[in-house]
């Protein structure tokens, strides 16, 4: 088996995939693009460190600094840290005394629930991924299509009898019972990109690897998983993603105690009958963007390598 | 996968022997109706419960012991699915057979008199048919938007430059913003008085701009902020494609001489057809449940109500559950037709390729 990816490798397949090199004029145009696209973000970024009374002014102020007289004073506002303190700690009434607001638990709930249901979901949907491809049984195609469609309904369908579910078993409020609906929610997802990935796969080194007497587990875990690291890494950045920001479950299926942060982000917002308070909204969205975004940040290598994909074209 | 050889043989079907799913399976049927009529539903609820996982483990040793890989190697995933969206699904399209509303105890069938309802009905159905043709705007909309812009930006990146990862993160990031945060943020872009697009076009024209005081810009609202969010979705999908293509290939590509357009249609695309695919369908599905962008942005005015958007009032507001699931059932019937359709067109032109 070494013999045969030594020879692969010899006539240049393994390590010739890849991209092209294009130089620092790319990086320009691509910068521009890339800048515009980012603005709308920039801009919440900025509104967590301005002061709450300028935050709806006319024009809107857009620059932390003058840019060394670049920008007309009227776009520039003065930052401050002192709202994501109160993310923390605020007066709930106008005039008491700061309070805490519980965020830090929140905070917590939602790193432990997306990552323990996206870490679950990668786990049972590549193994279920890797037999659809390489064992079909019999209706494989239905199988994954019924899979499939439990994306497909609105989830305020499922919700009535998940939530009768939970309540009889005693799930309802705990994490076990959220994190076992996410995983089932990232599952759909898992399992179809993991197979488009496994089924893009040359057959030759595995069957190469089977003659010279490899047991199927030693082929899924020594030839297959490390072709497919790339999609491994997509596919837990994408479900990362989706179960980080997950509304309506989240609102409907946790507790007091399991609640993540985009329904405490609603409600810390649209309480007290005052308007949106842009400022503090800002804040969270900014202190919950950090996390998913240094994930992916890290995750982008493995994403982008794309070496040991598509060793053999078939 | 000649291996699959057959290595023990079927038990009998009375044994008590710990791979005999079959026995497991009738005895859990008649266990499910026995406690079902006799016990509280609590209690047999616990006892069904039992038997399942009697089932699901025999079924396991059975697969085991005859090298059933594909079954084993699926039933984790199939039993999470299973009890977490399936048996929920299928109570659902129960309970649409039947007049159930959450806020009161009583429940009578009325087989199809909900679907009736929801179709043809006076008020309920003109409703219902405005938001359908809605949604389906909004489906093509927001997909061709997100397909077009999310191809665009994976072919700029394709390529190895410098800086490359600090700047495709940059692109990546409306993806993981909450959906609360960016729609409450766009209502404030597009906001008349205080928001930047009516304070860049006022100084322009002269006159205050109003974005959302018609269907045409509610609309370009909407679908600008969806397409905004999930074309990275796209982008991903499609480079991961672009970046598997082999070097070699194109090189050969090279020595012939072959024109950009052809190289793109005979090498490129292969590679990414499956992945476009997987993101036309997933896109197209999610495009179907748009509510959380319309609620924020213009909360269904100027009819820009969608129908998943119409379906949470229903059976979230109104209480009207059974007729909540009746829509939703036809939303899924729609869907699948429209998946099948993309399948059968995938498979068709793989086959003729």
């Amino acid at each position: 088996m070494a013999n045969t990816i030594s020879i692969l490798e010899k006539l240049g397949f393994r390590k010739a995939s890849g991209v092209d090199e294009a130089g620092w004029g790319r990086t320009l145009f691509v910068a521009a693009v890339s800048l515009i696209y980012f603005l709308p973000v920039l801009f919440i970024i900025f509104t967590a460190f301005k002061p709450q009374a300028s935050a709806l002014s006319v024009p809107p102020t857009l620059s932390p600094t003058s840019l060394f007289g670049l920008i007309p004073d009227q776009f520039v506002f003065s930052p401050t840290l002192e709202n994501f303190g109160s993310v923390f700690e605020r007066s709930m009434t106008s005039g008491g005394a700061p309070e805490p607001t519980g965020f830090d638990r929140y905070f917590f709930n939602s790193i432990m629930i997306a990552s323990m249901s996206v870490l679950l979901a990668l786990i049972i949907g590549t193994l279920a991924a890797f037999g659809f491809s390489r064992y079909p049984l019999k209706g494989n195609d239905t199988y994954l299509f019924i899979i499939l469609t439990t994306r497909m309904l609105p989830a305020i369908v499922v919700i009535i009898p998940v939530i009768l579910m939970f309540r009889v078993v005693g799930l309802s409020g705990s994490y076990i019972g959220i994190i076992m609906l996410y995983t089932a929610f990232n599952l759909a997802f898992t399992i179809w990109m993991m197979k488009s990935f496994f089924d893009e796969l040359s057959l030759d080194v595995e069957d190469a690897a089977r003659i010279d007497g490899s047991t199927g587990l030693r082929v899924f875990f020594k030839i297959c998983l490390p072709q497919v690291v790339a999609g491994l890494a997509a596919t837990f950045v994408f479900g990362l993603i989706l179960t980080w920001n997950e509304f309506l479950f989240a609102l409907l299926l946790s507790g007091p105690d399991t609640r993540t942060v985009p329904v405490a982000m609603n409600q810390a917002v649209s309480s007290g009958g005052r308007g949106t308070d842009w400022t503090l909204l800002a804040a969270i969205e900014t202190l919950f963007l950090i996390p998913v975004f240094v994930v992916t940040f890290f995750l982008q290598n493995h994403l982008l390598r794309g070496v040991t994909f598509g060793t053999v074209k078939r | 996968m000649s291996s699959l050889a057959v290595t023990a043989s079927r038990p009998p079907f009375i044994s008590l022997s710990l791979d005999n799913w079959r026995f497991a399976l009738v005895a859990g049927i008649i266990a499910l109706i026995v406690s079902v009529t006799l016990f509280p539903a609590d209690v047999s609820f616990w006892i069904v419960g039992v038997f399942a996982v009697l089932l699901a483990m025999s079924s396991v040793i059975n697969a085991y012991r005859r090298q059933y890989y594909g079954g084993l190697l699926v039933a984790p995933a199939i039993a999470v699915l299973f009890v977490m969206n399936i048996f929920p699904l299928l109570w659902s399209l129960g309970l649409s057979f039947f007049a159930y509303q959450s806020s009161q105890q009583t429940i009578r069938f009325v087989g199809l008199a909900n679907y009736i309802k929801v179709l043809t009905n006076d008020l309920a159905a003109t409703a219902n048919w405005n938001a359908l043709i809605n949604t389906a705007m909004f489906v093509v909309l927001t997909v061709a938007a997100q397909m077009i812009i999310g191809f665009l930006l994976a072919m700029i990146f394709a390529k190895q430059f410098p800086l490359r990862r600090y700047l495709l993160i940059l692109v990546l990031t409306p993806m993981m913003l909450s959906v609360v945060a960016s729609g409450v943020f766009f209502t404030y872009y597009f906001d008349p008085t205080f928001g930047i697009l009516s304070y860049v076009i006022g100084n322009i024209t002269g006159e205050q701009f109003i974005l959302m005081d018609n269907k045409a810009g509610a609309v370009a609202g909407i679908v600008f902020a969806d397409a905004w969010m999930w074309s990275p979705f796209v982008m991903l999908l499609v480079l991961a494609g672009l970046v598997s293509v082999p070097k070699y290939l194109y090189e050969a590509a090279a020595i012939d001489r072959v024109s950009a357009w052809r190289r793109f249609w005979t090498i490129t695309f292969p590679y990414i057809r499956g992945l476009l695919m997987l993101a036309l369908l997933f896109r197209t599905i999610e495009a179907f449940k748009l509510a959380d962008m319309v609620i924020l942005l213009t909360k269904g005015g100027n009819d820009t109500m969608t129908i998943s958007y119409h379906l949470i009032r229903i059976a979230n507001e109104q209480n009207k559950t059974s007729e909540g699931a009746a829509i939703s059932y036809l939303m899924l019937f729609m869907v699948i037709v429209l998946t099948n359709l993309y399948l059968y067109l995938a498979n068709r032109r793989q086959q003729g390729a």
